[in-house]
């Protein structure tokens, strides 16, 4: 993962008639990871995305995106910017693939390379003509315009429309709001696959278990306010265990011995031992030295575990606090 | 913006209502057609403005509104018809955020759904003007004159301006209300206003302040003018006034004229520079009214959250 920056923020802010709804906020995301923006509703998140976009012009602070800045040079940021809003809408009256050429078109993609790469994307997101037909049934094309779509083909009608200008950067709004769990799987396959075509992904969302199994970093945004921003597993270590790792070890009957040898492992700082299971604090990822310890003291390794930190343990301490 | 007004030209072209204003057209057509067969033997015009005639003459045996009437009610009709959804129906099916974020500047958005309006309203007036006078020639055997298609040239113009009013009007409240039901309302509202209540309005408040009570030539004048002056606020009542005096080259003035003046007229038509002289303010005052109404909205939307909630 390169260390570039795809989005800097600093200071931004946002009032809307005299209530700060972004409250000067720094947010760093680097290029090609998966970035997901948390926060309970009126957060801000919506309008963080709106203010990077250039839609909406920030009341103080400054972004740049992709080395430019939406206020100044919005075409520039957009051309190469994908967004889904939360309500994602579609011209009813035009069929998918009408209503993804005319973006195609605002796009200034000139007509053949907008029907092959309508293609492409259709197939991307699974919405290709059979596809279609096996959702809605064999009818007659004026009957297959978007009107009849279901929620799930229109969020993925939204991803197809947003990839359809191969943008360097998306960001997509609340994207499995209302999604089947089957849908919910596909499309975070689609999201965790986009880093590696060179796509950086901001994702906002509240659904933490989602976010956790695609995100690489995250930030949790809280009135208007970055309370908390960084790699997930950094992060669960640092909220929840102040820093340090825990290894939980299960053997027979773990004697003083033992516990003696292991406390003398370098960087081990504390070990506790609750019947079978021993639970080891320490500064770094020990489990190598930890097992040859045990193994080599004739005991058996029954089983051996790092605890990981679930985003739901950080998002909670973090709203507890409040 | 080209993207922009392709799409919304295909829509319109396409849409259920579009079909339904055709046929409106056509209808209006016929009626008018209808009405010149009636009554323009009786108009009796002079030699030179006879094919004017075709779309001011109105029945006479039947009473058949003349055509230019008809389209002075209707034009505003169509003008809301292709405005009063244009932002809001975007907004609230969530479109308009998807559109913003694309690299178009945001007033394209407006200035090319103004633009498929004014080019499918042309094509509406044009085919109406067309037809009538395609038929009307068959019928009453009279070709124009180059003045006449000068004139007729004219009208087209100034019935696009006013109805680019009605649709900047209706583009406008679409952007101030959220809900598409709330700006048909208000356009309707102040169509009908416009038409028919000022009408109604006018003379009361004349009367009240200007009594005439007495029959003192100067009170009936001063009346007079002051009811006219309150009709002018109305774009309906300059777009008729206007296009009297294009059409028919015999009105003179818009003025009052009293009756010892009138046996000394002439009934010779005015020539094409005399008449636009006399309806000069009222072409003026019908571009600007678009003018302003289109600059409002554009000013707006420009300012506008694009929220979607």
């Amino acid at each position: 993962m390169s260390e570039t920056l795809a989005i800097s923020a600093q200071g931004l802010t946002k009032r809307y008639d005299g209530v700060t709804v972004v409250d000067h906020l720094n947010l760093q995301v680097k290029a090609n990871e998966v970035f997901g923006l948390l926060g309970p509703n009126g957060a801000g998140k919506t309008t963080t995305i709106l203010m990077m976009l250039g839609l909406t012009e920030p009341a103080e602070g400054s972004v740049s995106v992709l080395g430019f800045s939406p206020t100044r040079e919005p075409l520039k940021v957009k051309r190469q910017v994908g967004y889904l809003p939360e309500r994602v809408g579609f011209y009813e009256n035009m069929t998918a693939r009408e209503n993804l050429r005319f973006i195609a078109d605002l796009n200034g993609i000139s007509y053949n390379e907008a029907n092959q790469r309508t293609d492409e994307v259709l197939k991307m997101v699974g919405l290709t003509e059979s596809e279609i037909m096996e959702a809605l049934g064999p009818k007659r094309k004026i009957e297959k315009t978007v009107g009849k779509f279901s929620r799930g083909m229109k969020q993925r009608l939204g991803i197809a429309e947003v990839l359809i200008k191969r943008p360097r950067l998306v960001f997509l709004d609340e994207p499995t709001a209302g999604l089947d769990p089957k849908g919910i799987n596909q499309l975070l396959d689609l999201i965790a696959a986009l880093p590696k075509a060179g796509t950086t992904v901001v994702l906002s969302s509240h659904q933490l278990y989602q976010v956790q199994r695609v995100c690489h970093s995250i930030g949790i945004l809280a009135k208007g306010k970055m309370v908390i921003q960084g790699a997930i597993d950094k992060l669960g270590r640092e909220a929840l265990a102040g820093g340090r790792f825990q290894i939980e070890v299960e053997t027979e009957n773990p004697g003083e011995k033992l516990i003696k040898v292991i406390r003398g492992l370098k960087g081990v700082l504390g070990v506790e031992a609750k019947g079978n299971v021993l639970s080891i604090s320490t500064e770094a990822d020990l489990r190598r030295q930890v097992s040859k310890a045990v193994v080599e003291n004739n005991y058996p390794l029954i089983q051996m575990k790092i605890q990981e930190f679930s985003l739901d343990d950080i998002y909670m301490k973090y709203f507890r606090e409040e | 913006m080209v993207a922009i007004i392709r799409k919304e030209l295909a829509d319109y072209v396409t849409s259920i209502r579009f079909l339904g204003f055709m046929l409106l057209v056509t209808v209006l057509s016929i009626t008018g057609l209808m009405a010149a067969a009636q009554g323009i033997r009786a108009a009796n015009l002079p030699q030179g403005i006879v094919f004017l005639g075709l779309f001011t003459t109105a029945g006479v045996q039947v009473p058949i509104p003349s055509l230019s009437y008809l389209v002075s009610l209707l034009v505003p009709l169509i003008g809301i018809a292709l405005g009063f959804d244009a932002i809001n129906s975007e907004r609230s099916s969530g479109t308009l955020s998807r559109v913003l974020s694309q690299p178009i500047y945001r007033d394209s958005v407006i200035n090319g759904k103004f633009l498929a309006g004014v080019v499918i309203l042309s094509i509406m007036v044009g085919t109406m003007l067309l037809l009538v006078s395609g038929y009307g020639m068959r019928m009453i055997g009279v070709p124009p004159t180059h003045e006449e298609v000068i004139r007729l040239f004219l009208y087209f113009v100034v019935t696009i301006f006013y109805g680019a009013f009605w649709m900047g009007l209706a583009i406008l409240f679409s952007i101030l209300f959220r809900r598409v039901a709330a700006s048909l309302l208000f356009s309707l509202a102040l169509w009908l206003f416009f038409s028919i209540f000022i009408m109604l309005i006018a003379p009361a408040i004349a009367n009240a302040l200007v009594p005439t009570a007495e029959g003192v030539q100067a009170e009936v004048v001063r009346n007079y003018e002051l009811q006219r002056t309150i009709l002018l606020f109305s774009p309906n009542y300059l777009f008729q006034e206007a296009t009297t005096v294009i059409l028919v080259p015999l009105v003179r003035t818009l003025g009052m004229v009293t009756s010892s003046i009138q046996p000394y007229w002439l009934r010779n038509p005015l020539s094409l520079g005399q008449s636009i002289l006399v309806v000069w303010p009222h072409i003026t005052g019908l571009i600007s009214l678009s003018a302003v109404c289109f600059a409002v909205s554009y000013i707006l939307f420009m300012r506008q959250e694009i929220r979607a909630t």
